[in-house]
């Protein structure tokens, strides 16, 4: 049986540069003397830690967990005592610091207790519950958890499986190595994700410039009982390891703008997640090493390694032989491949559930230079080779102008950044880099509407809920008014009763408009009173006719 | 003539009657231009534009009382917003309303000084703070707005505006820098 294959718009053929990094094989790291253990190695909430330093930790305990359900929990990849917790550098486009948990490796690798249970008689529900206590997130880069993708997958119903074994990106060879190392776990591993989600079918999409790939998973298929599960061999174009380009090319569908795969009863997971699936199902072991590649032009001896999660990327670099040049700013490292991968500040950053590569490049052999371009000149070649068929140019203006509206209105967020129109551009500006900060303001956007929106609807319910208490004060009071009256109908009704101020002020006016009229101490008088008022005057007069 | 004078009259009095059915049938309840506004302020219900709140102000601004550059919290952003939406020139903020803060401000209490007299409680807008008589009283930050307006009520003062604390999830990414010098050069 063999698939129609679909292409997809645009793309790149690429200068793969892969080889280097596969001569060796795979290689086992050594133990490092410091394991950094990031909190959050995952999308979606923070984890927080279990443990407190000075606690000695065994090899696969949990260290951090969150209650989300979208979080993966953090466990020690080996066994030592935990020195620090606090903010180190970490692998982040920022360069910024996270809180990370550091153990002082003690050499004895020990492990906590496992108590294997079996799995053949686990529901769906009870194989993810266990994925999830695993720690595992998507390993081919966008780390998002596994078993809440696997829970929404459920929910929805899938018809097709899709294993991305594409690895499309330059120089990044670890799903290769993978596949060819563990076969047989990556088969396993699509066998217990068909158990849960239960599809039709099942497609393994590798890329054609891997046949020893191809190979060793056909092989362990033909072992295994796996039924309807086919291995696609795919033309090598870049991007063809994106999910939505993938399933365009084995499946013919598009995802529509704005959804997911599973939207359209499709499941894509990465190779590197089903060992991981594997090993925690089978072995009840959590996700605490993977490989990764190490290439470039600055490194000695380029190859693919089983690291544990924390071990620093210097302890990495040593183990293949240092750098080409040890010079200080003489190199520049990368995590990720040349397209999609993030500058990083330092050497000292571990390795993460997401690092599937570490790029060493010797400075002088890059030739971008930073902070500078030459103008859009409207050649539309970034429009020929987008995957996602969106208009780079219009989304650049959009996101240099910060024009979130019509941002969006471009489909901004449909860009799977993948790095193709920045690599055709003549005038070398790197679009990509305005994708993200557009992006990334318009979520902040986004979320301050949100918190806004939620402010607005807080102080309107306050009002009304002081309005509410102020008309039930009144009706309360009237009540017990009414009561009282009943009770006792001498005390007068306050309601007829006049207001004591205005009758004051009334009483007040009154008496002033009477004292106005005639001075009141002239009215009603006695006789005697009289003729003494009127010798008064007689004083009076004869004083003021008195010559002077 | 006749015909004409009755023709005239006839569609006079039918549209007439259409119009008088929609404008019953189609009447928009409130202006819509202060709910348009309302939406673009940062809803602090700070006062610091001299209204008692958000909803207030945008009234104002629609009624032509106020201009558009008297809210702080919102910042250049708002403003351009506001000139955008109403269609007016864009105005520097009027710094007699306040400050703008880039990083918002979000109230903490110094939990050991408070005395529990909940005016601060009575104070806050959108019900951020809280407690209860003689009992310590705490800031649901989530849910602050930054206003300030607990600060004055406080017979202790043990209210601090500090700025939200910034993860490495709030990291923006930055628009690459262009030097419109070096480009010119070339």
């Amino acid at each position: 049986m063999s698939i129609k294959l679909h292409k997809f718009h645009g793309g790149l053929h690429t200068e793969d540069h892969k080889k280097g990094s596969l001569i060796s094989g795979l290689q086992q790291a050594t133990l490092p003397a410091q394991l950094i253990l990031p909190l959050k190695q995952h999308i979606g909430d923070s984890n927080k830690p279990l443990v407190s330093v000075g606690d000695r930790v065994l090899r696969g305990q949990l260290i951090a967990d969150s209650s989300s359900a979208i979080s993966a929990p953090v466990h020690a990849s080996s066994s030592g005592i935990v020195s620090e917790i606090g903010a180190r550098p970490v692998p982040h486009p920022s360069g910024q610091s996270d809180l990370c948990i550091v153990i002082d490796v003690d050499g004895k690798d020990e492990s906590i207790k496992q108590k294997t249970s079996p799995i053949e008689n686990l529901s769906g529900a009870e194989l993810i519950d266990k994925i999830q206590r695993a720690g595992i997130v998507g390993l081919g880069g966008a780390v998002f958890p596994t078993a809440a993708k696997l829970a929404r997958g459920n929910d929805l119903g899938i018809k097709t499986l899709i294993i991305n074994g594409a690895e499309c990106e330059p120089y990044i060879t670890c799903d290769d190595t993978l596949m060819q190392n563990y076969a047989a776990e990556v088969v396993s591993g699509i066998a217990y994700l068909q158990c849960i989600l239960k599809p039709e079918n099942t497609l393994i999409g590798i890329e054609d410039n891997k046949p020893a790939a191809i190979k060793s998973i056909q092989l362990a298929i033909e072992k295994s009982p796996l039924s309807q599960t086919e291995v696609v061999s795919i033309p090598t174009i870049y991007p063809s390891g994106g999910e939505k380009q993938l399933i365009k090319i084995l499946t013919g569908k598009e995802v529509p703008a704005s959804k997911l795969a599973f939207d359209i009863g499709l499941f894509c997971q990465n190779v590197g997640t089903c060992v991981a699936i594997t090993r925690a199902l089978e072995h009840d072991q959590a996700l605490i090493s993977r490989i990764v590649t190490l290439s470039g032009n600055g490194i000695q001896n380029p190859g693919n390694w089983e690291v544990w999660l924390g071990t620093p990327v210097s302890h990495l670099i040593e183990l293949a032989g240092g750098y080409k040049i040890n010079q200080a700013k003489s190199q520049h490292l990368v995590m990720g491949g040349p397209m999609m991968g993030f500058s990083l500040s330092s050497d000292a950053v571990p390795i993460v559930k997401a690092s599937n590569n570490i790029l060493v490049m010797q400075q002088q052999t890059i030739p971008l230079t930073p902070g500078y371009h030459d103008e859009c000149v409207r050649c539309a070649k970034c429009v020929e080779v987008c995957p996602a068929q969106l208009l780079p140019q219009q989304l650049y203006w959009q996101a240099r102008a910060k024009n979130h509206e019509r941002s969006e209105e471009y489909h901004l967020f449909d860009c799977i950044e993948c790095g193709c129109c920045a690599a055709v551009c003549p005038s070398q500006i790197p679009l990509v880099q305005y994708y993200r900060a557009e992006k990334s303001e318009i979520r902040t956007a986004r979320q301050a509407h949100f918190k806004s929106d939620r402010a607005r609807l807080r102080f309107e319910f306050r009002e009304q809920r002081l309005l509410l208490k102020k008309q039930q004060d009144e009706e309360r009071r009237r009540l017990k008014r009414e009561a009282l009256q009943k009770k006792n109908p001498k005390i007068p009704d306050r309601k007829v009763e006049v207001d004591p101020v205005q009758a004051a002020l009334e009483r007040v006016k009154a008496r002033k408009q009477t004292q106005a009229a005639e001075p009141r101490n002239t009215t009603n008088l006695t006789p005697e009173q009289q003729q003494q008022i009127e010798e008064a005057d007689a004083r009076r007069r004869a004083a003021r006719e008195q010559p002077k | 003539m006749i015909v004409a004078i009755l023709t005239i009259s006839l569609m006079a009095g039918l549209f007439g009657l259409i119009l008088g059915y929609a404008a019953i049938r189609f009447k928009v309840e409130g202006n819509p231009i202060v709910d348009q506004i309302d939406a673009l302020l940062p809803q602090t219900q700070c006062g610091q534009c001299t209204y008692p709140g958000c909803r207030p102000y945008a009234e104002a601004i629609a009624n032509g009382e106020a201009p558009i550059n008297q809210c702080p919290p919102g910042g250049q952003a708002t403003i351009v917003a506001l000139a955008g939406l109403l269609d007016v020139e864009v105005l520097e903020p009027n710094q007699e309303h306040g400050e703008h803060h880039d990083i918002p401000l979000v109230a903490i209490i110094d939990e050991a000084t408070c005395i529990g007299c909940t005016l601060c409680i009575q104070a806050c807008p959108v019900d951020a703070i809280l407690g209860s008589a003689k009992h310590m009283h705490t800031v649901i930050a989530d849910e602050c707005t930054g206003c300030e307006l607990c600060l004055p009520p406080c017979p202790v003062d043990c209210i601090d505006m500090v700025p939200i604390k910034q993860s490495i999830d709030d990291w923006k990414w930055p628009l690459p820098t262009l030097s419109e010098e070096i480009v010119h050069e070339h």
